[in-house]
């Protein structure tokens, strides 16, 4: 299949005008010093005959939206108002580049403004970039940002932090060389003092992450309290949904608030495309990486949007830079942007309450189960760690085996946790899938 | 249409719902300790669905898109995106799995992620890709770390990059962000890498010289091999910058030309749109030597079907938390499917073909940054126009008025008053054509009536914008009573101007 325009009396047309006989000439330069003809022939197909291909390669994944998901873990399936769908596919937002001709991407750059406007008032934060890669990628920046503020080397991590996120935090850092210190959880949470006890001279960075990786809800606002006057600053990975109910970074007196933004609005996509939520405090701004749009007018007082604070980026500083990315994740922004909208606030607490309800009356249900209780008394939000009386992975291959994802088992991350599963109920759960959950459980269990 | 934001037109109660409230006891919420707790709710907007969408279609409206008009943004492969590619990654089947299903619920995609992994390292000469880099800059960041982890793991730690001047800003930013200091090597008056000042620059501290090719100018280096023989004998790897992979794609191989490391720009070359910028897509190819510093996961074929390989020991490790843009790279399947290797060789055609012609048309009222045949962009400098009081700048906001998108200006930093144009291959000829004779009578403007370029853009919602107000009174979010005060002492950017590259 092909989308080139071009008909043979075009091409036969551009080529006198540049007087060749062969769109093969233009090469020669290239073929004088390169060996061609070495590249495989991949075959092409029709738009008809490659759907009907792809449709049985589909198939292979099942129907991840009709079978129920008991997995989060860092990417959750809510429900996605049909509105931000129809926003996102306007070709004029979804085919356009980044808004360098600000008076032809006015859409665009309203929109980076709104969604800042919307980061701050999730996070509590005074400023907000147009977003990153993903949550991980964005803890990893604000690391950078506070090693360099700080001018030292010191990260206390929580040692419920995600792995993933870890491990792109130790790859994004591996030549700066940070010194790690990690607090152990106790109990599926964080101790404050434990943080307290860890932090020195040398600490730029106090990385938490809320709900943490057990879905335990963290002390946010004790170890806000034991920084508030250290130079070392608070970095609080935060849930989105979650912010309807649970205390927001700016709350919890963090310095800078990262999160992933995929559930607002945005599929699970087996993983990518996500967005990076990074918000901080005005005195940090000029450390923060990333777009950011500014309002400004024009020479007849017309209000209207730039993108404004360049100086920190790439395409101006270059090996100076705050960072080298030089994109955002902007058409996952807009869903955001649109979802919230969408939502508002109202509706945002609705379906953070409505988390919270589901989850804890799976949970109920789960931990009555004979030989499974729940690991941790700490209050969680939608997720939480139930421990099992046999391996976690055999329950997942049984469970599987009925359609049903379920919980995350925790032995693939920690051997010791193997008989440990991690559960996840977001609003898409029904009380039917919770019985069909529980009743293959009954199954699987001995 | 005004440039009111979402807030101004809320009003207090106004809502639709999505999610209805489930019953419940008052006490659950008892578990959530009050320190716990949020204090004070954001302050979303209020409106209903139907003021949602009349406000993100108007804001649409003041878009410009490929799906608009003509986008010639050098460097940046502004071609028709597909919509067959949209369409798969909207099927449930696709889009709704969780990255961390069990393998055996997620063969589709691992197949995908396979596959493509397969195509785009036959179609680069190397041995594996990495598929997880979200966009171009983070594949530069996974090729260096890798670089920087292969030099290491050999007991030679090496801490210098070199960039050529004309290069794209990302690479010295990735460079830096790897560890490396970077030295840049000067072009030659032909506008390719000068070879014998990159002699005198290779050493053994030298880990790698970071190119594109063709480069930012559009000209194929014709040195490339010399090039890489001569950084490996000094012990270095070669990275190529895939940015401008449109002008050779299907036809010839970075493996060939000698690189070690390349990244790709799924939303350049392989048809997924750039979404206002991003998300993007940057898999990164390798050569056996580098292959066990790939980040992870990898896919790989087992005897029970697809597997992931999370155990590498010599892993850079992640770089995101799950696989990367995965979404992004199913449209580049799908794309890659549907062209095969004989569409790619005519994109590439097309593309360097338009480039030329659209060349040729220009250089009769514009010098070229460089004579003679181009690939699949080219650079006009405005210095003649310059002299009559005109720049880049104004050529391209009265291309605005004209119905166009301006090329790329200001860029590559070599060229002075820079239009870097990229028509690729999916314009009609009548559409280079169109665009030429507005570029022609832009150029007679200038002489003749250089107050309509200064004044442009007139046809728009907004004129230019006062960017220097908006670095220094900070506006970077709505508030009910206005901006927020504060000074900003941001560098101001060369007068009139600011480079633009890509993404």
């Amino acid at each position: 299949m092909s989308f080139i325009p071009h008909t043979s009396r075009d091409v036969a047309r551009m080529l006198a005008a540049l007087g060749l006989p062969e769109i093969e000439s233009l090469f020669e330069q290239v073929k004088a010093v390169l060996p061609s003809a070495q590249v495989p022939e991949l075959p092409g197909a029709s738009e008809l005959e490659l759907s009907r291909q792809l449709w049985d390669v589909a198939r292979l994944n099942g129907r991840p939206d009709q079978t129920p998901c008991f997995r989060g873990a860092g990417a959750y399936e809510h429900y996605v108002p049909a509105a931000v769908n129809h926003i996102v596919s306007r070709g004029e937002f979804a085919t356009a580049y980044t808004p360098y001709q600000a008076e032809i991407s006015q859409g665009t750059l309203q929109v980076m403004y709104e969604f800042q406007t919307m980061v701050c008032e999730l996070m509590g934060m005074e400023v907000a970039n147009a977003s990153m890669y993903d949550g991980a990628s964005a803890l990893a920046e604000a690391v950078l940002m506070a090693m360099r503020h700080t001018r030292r080397r010191g990260v206390v991590v929580s040692g419920a932090l995600h792995p993933h996120w870890l491990a792109v935090l130790r790859t994004y850092t591996a030549n700066v060389e940070p010194e790690f210190v990690f607090v152990p959880p106790v109990g599926g949470v964080t101790p404050s003092d434990a943080v307290r006890r860890a932090i020195n001279d040398n600490t730029a960075a106090v990385v938490v992450q809320n709900p943490n990786v057990f879905g335990s809800v963290e002390p946010v606002r004790e170890i806000g309290a034991h920084l508030a006057d250290h130079p070392a600053l608070y970095l609080l990975a935060a849930y989105p949904i979650s912010l309807g109910l649970l205390m927001s970074p700016g709350e919890a007196q963090a310095d800078i608030a990262v999160g992933e933004g995929q559930p607002l609005g945005i599929p699970l996509s087996y993983g990518g495309p996500y967005l990076g939520l990074l918000a901080t405090k005005l005195d940090y701004l000029r450390q923060m990486p990333g777009r950011i749009a500014g309002a400004t007018h024009d020479a007849e007082g017309r209000r209207g949007y730039v993108m404004t604070l360049q100086a920190r980026e790439q395409h101006i500083r270059r090996e100076r830079a705050t960072s080298n990315i030089c994109s955002n994740q902007m058409l996952c922004a807009l869903a955001a942007t649109a979802y919230l909208s969408l939502m508002g606030p109202d509706g945002f607490r609705t379906v953070s309450e409505q988390n919270f309800i589901v989850a804890h009356e799976l949970a109920g249900r789960l931990a009555s189960l004979p030989g499974c209780s729940l690991a941790f008394d700490a209050p969680f939000f939608n997720e939480f760690v139930l421990d099992l009386p046999v391996a976690a992975e055999d329950v997942e291959r049984d469970l599987w085996q009925d359609g049903i994802v379920s919980g995350l088992p925790l032995g693939r991350w920690w051997p010791q946790r193997r008989n440990q599963m991690l559960f996840c109920a977001t609003e898409m759960i029904t009380e039917a899938a919770i019985h069909r959950l529980v009743a293959a459980m009954e199954e699987a269990l001995p | 249409m005004t440039a009111d934001t979402i807030f101004e037109k809320g009003k207090t109660g106004r809502k639709t719902l999505y999610v209805a409230a489930q019953e419940q006891q008052p006490s659950l919420f008892d578990q959530l300790p009050v320190g716990a707790r949020r204090r004070r709710p954001p302050a979303l907007p209020e409106v209903t669905e139907g003021e949602v969408v009349r406000h993100y279609t108007n804001l649409a409206r003041k878009n410009w898109g490929v799906d608009v008009g003509f986008y010639p943004l050098g460097s940046c492969t502004m071609k028709y995106n597909p919509r067959l590619p949209e369409a798969i990654a909207a099927w449930p089947e696709f889009c709704a799995a969780h990255p961390l299903r069990p393998v055996r619920a997620a063969q589709g995609w691992l197949r995908v992620l396979h596959d493509t992994e397969r195509m785009l390292s036959e179609l680069c000469g190397m041995a594996r890709f990495t598929l997880q880099p979200a966009a171009g800059a983070q594949g530069e960041l996974c090729g260096m770390l890798m670089v920087r982890r292969y030099h290491a793991e050999r007991g030679d730690p090496r801490n210098v990059v070199i960039v050529p001047d004309s290069a794209h800003g990302t690479n010295p930013a990735t460079a830096a962000l790897a560890g490396f200091d970077v030295v840049t090597c000067p072009s030659s008056p032909s506008g390719l890498v000068d070879l014998d000042k990159l002699r005198r620059l290779l050493s053994d501290k030298v880990a790698a010289i970071m190119l594109t090719n063709p480069n930012t100018l559009g000209l194929f280096e014709r040195d490339i091999q010399e090039i890489c023989r001569l950084v490996h004998e000094a012990g270095g790897m070669a990275y190529y910058d895939g940015a401008n992979f449109n002008a050779l794609v299907g036809r010839f191989r970075p493996g060939e030309m000698g690189f070690d490391v390349v990244h790709l720009n799924l939303h350049k070359t392989f048809g997924t749109p750039h979404g206002g910028g991003g998300p993007g897509s940057g898999p990164v190819g390798v050569v056996d030597k580098l292959e066990p510093f790939l980040p992870t996961p990898l896919v790989r074929k087992g005897p029970d079907g697809f597997e992931i390989d999370d155990n590498r020991p010599h892993t850079i490790g992640r770089l995101n938390a799950f696989g990367g843009n995965a979404l992004i790279v199913l449209r580049a399947y799908v794309y890659l499917r549907l062209l095969g290797t004989s569409g790619l060789r005519d994109v590439s055609g097309a593309a360097v073909l338009a480039a030329n012609y659209l060349k040729h048309r220009l250089t009769t009222s514009y010098q070229p940054s460089h004579p003679g045949p181009c690939m699949h962009e080219f650079v006009l400098t405005a210095t003649q126009q310059k002299a009559d009081g005109v720049r880049a700048l104004d050529i391209a906001k009265r291309l605005i008025d004209l119905g166009f998108h301006p090329p790329t200006i200001y860029f590559p930093l070599t060229v002075p008053e820079a239009l870097m144009i990229e028509p690729t291959e999916t314009e009609t000829l009548e559409t280079l054509d169109a665009f030429a004779e507005a570029m022609l009578q832009i150029a007679r403007e200038a002489e003749e009536s250089p107050h309509l370029l200064h004044a442009a853009p007139q046809s728009t919602p907004v004129g230019r914008l006062d960017e220097v107000a908006a670095a220094k009174a900070l506006d970077l979010r709505w508030r009910p009573g206005g901006a927020e005060g504060g000074d900003a002492d941001a560098s101001p950017r060369a007068p009139g101007g600011r480079p633009t590259t890509r993404s």
